[in-house]
């Protein structure tokens, strides 16, 4: 049985938190804008909208290509894509994982999807290995 | 110490793709093959998986690596990024650091003879570390290198307890800024990856690269089944010895020079 005590209180709670539903709509996460185009047509490596829906199979795809198969394509590589979306603050600074500033987080928090690459990638553009000279 | 290494196939069905097919299998040493494989290493195609075309290795001649000197150990940590290049292990006791490769003195009580050589993950055809991994975690590529996809590691470290060679070291704490092309993370497990990314760039490892810049040439890497490569050329002329060598592991890693 619901105590009047809970019925008003959960009501006062909808009544004071509709407003920032109604508002939701307007509150679309700021996205950074990406560095470069990869492709003048689709923009990114895909069309946006493919990429905005279906990134993360195309990155679990990569990451077993690569680390079972050796297989180092640059399309759907996490590294590229944080090469060319995460860009520096004003203080030329880039944002890390999880602030509002940082291309995954943007949306992540927005979307409260947590992800746990970052536990183990860089979230930055860092420099590339230097590879060594031939094979013996 | 030396002793062929056999291909015993009946031994284990672990290994679905056998090491070098059943010809060379039969014909017992594995090392030194050359007779299925006519290409020679060249550079792969980023977008072609390795394959057992390849078994990449490494030969390290304990006469020429100098006591003291640090230099692979030092390459290592610079390209992959852990022990004193990245600091975020603050909390960890020394013992519970990373290592991916270490600098080992060796000493004769008897003569007092002293040695000092690398000793790293050996990368093992027959992996103890792969056989108890419960996730599959700990897997050996195409061509022989052994890795742990810490995206599947769940930081159980059998594995550790399982390596003969003390290759592997778990991740206790959260991990910053670490190389783009040598993830690292709290929770999982890690040894060296005879730097894949290079190797699948047609490039040699830091350490080998790092101890050839010093002028010490103690360290050949190369294609194991190549018989005209020099790490194939040298074994073939003076042999190596594996480390635990009774444990039958057709090691990767091979030595020259430990008495
Ligand atoms: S040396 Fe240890 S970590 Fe490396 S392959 Fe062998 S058992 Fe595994
Ligand atoms: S620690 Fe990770 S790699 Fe090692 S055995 Fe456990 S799951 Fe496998």
């Amino acid at each position: 049985m619901l105590s009047h005590k809970t019925i008003i209180s959960t009501l006062l709670s909808i009544l004071l938190f509709l407003p920032v539903f109604a508002q939701a709509d307007n509150l679309m996460p700021t996205v950074p804008k990406a560095k470069a185009k990869a492709n003048p047509e689709t923009l990114c490596v895909r069309d946006v909208k493919v990429m905005r829906t279906n990134h993360m199979e195309f990155l679990m795809h990569q990451r077993d290509e690569t680390m079972r198969k050796g297989i180092r394509t640059k399309k759907d590589s996490l590294a590229e894509c944080i090469t060319c979306h995460v860009s520096k603050d004003d203080e030329g600074k880039f944002a890390s994982y999880g602030d509002d500033e940082h291309f995954c987080s943007s949306c992540h928090n927005y979307a409260a999807v947590k992800i746990d690459c970052f536990d183990c990638h860089n979230d930055k553009p860092t420099a590339a290995s230097k590879t060594g000279s031939t094979v013996k | 110490m030396t002793q062929p290494v056999n291909t015993n196939e009946t031994k284990t069905d672990l290994y679905r793709r056998q090491f070098l097919g059943k010809t060379a299998a039969a014909a017992g040493f594995a090392l030194a093959p050359g007779m299925l494989l006519t290409e020679i290493a060249h550079a792969k195609p980023a977008d072609e998986a390795v394959s057992t075309k390849n078994r990449w290795g490494l030969l390290i001649n304990t006469n020429k690596c100098a006591s003291g000197c640090t230099a692979c150990v030092t390459a290592c940590q610079v390209e992959n990024g852990w022990g004193e290049i990245n600091k975020s292990e603050e909390l960890s006791r020394a013992s519970q650091k990373a290592v991916w490769i270490r600098k080992v003195k060796l000493k004769d009580k008897q003569t007092g003879h002293v040695q000092s050589l690398p000793l790293l993950c050996q990368h093992c055809e027959k992996p103890p570390c792969v056989d108890v991994c419960p996730t599959g975690a700990s897997f050996k590529r195409e061509d022989g290198i052994v890795l742990v996809d810490k995206h599947i590691c769940i930081g159980c470290r059998y594995c550790m307890m399982a390596c003969p060679y003390k290759a592997r070291s778990f991740i206790h704490e959260t991990i910053k800024n670490q190389k783009v092309h040598a993830p690292r993370g709290k929770g999982t497990v890690e040894s060296c990856t005879m730097c894949a990314h290079r190797v699948d760039n047609d490039g040699i490892p830091a350490c080998v690269e790092a101890c050839n810049a010093e002028g010490h040439q103690a360290m050949y890497f190369g294609d194991l089944k190549d018989s005209n490569s020099v790490i194939s050329k040298e074994l073939a002329k003076n042999g190596g010895q594996q480390l635990r060598a009774d444990l039958d592991l057709n090691t990767g890693v091979r030595y020259q020079g430990i008495k």
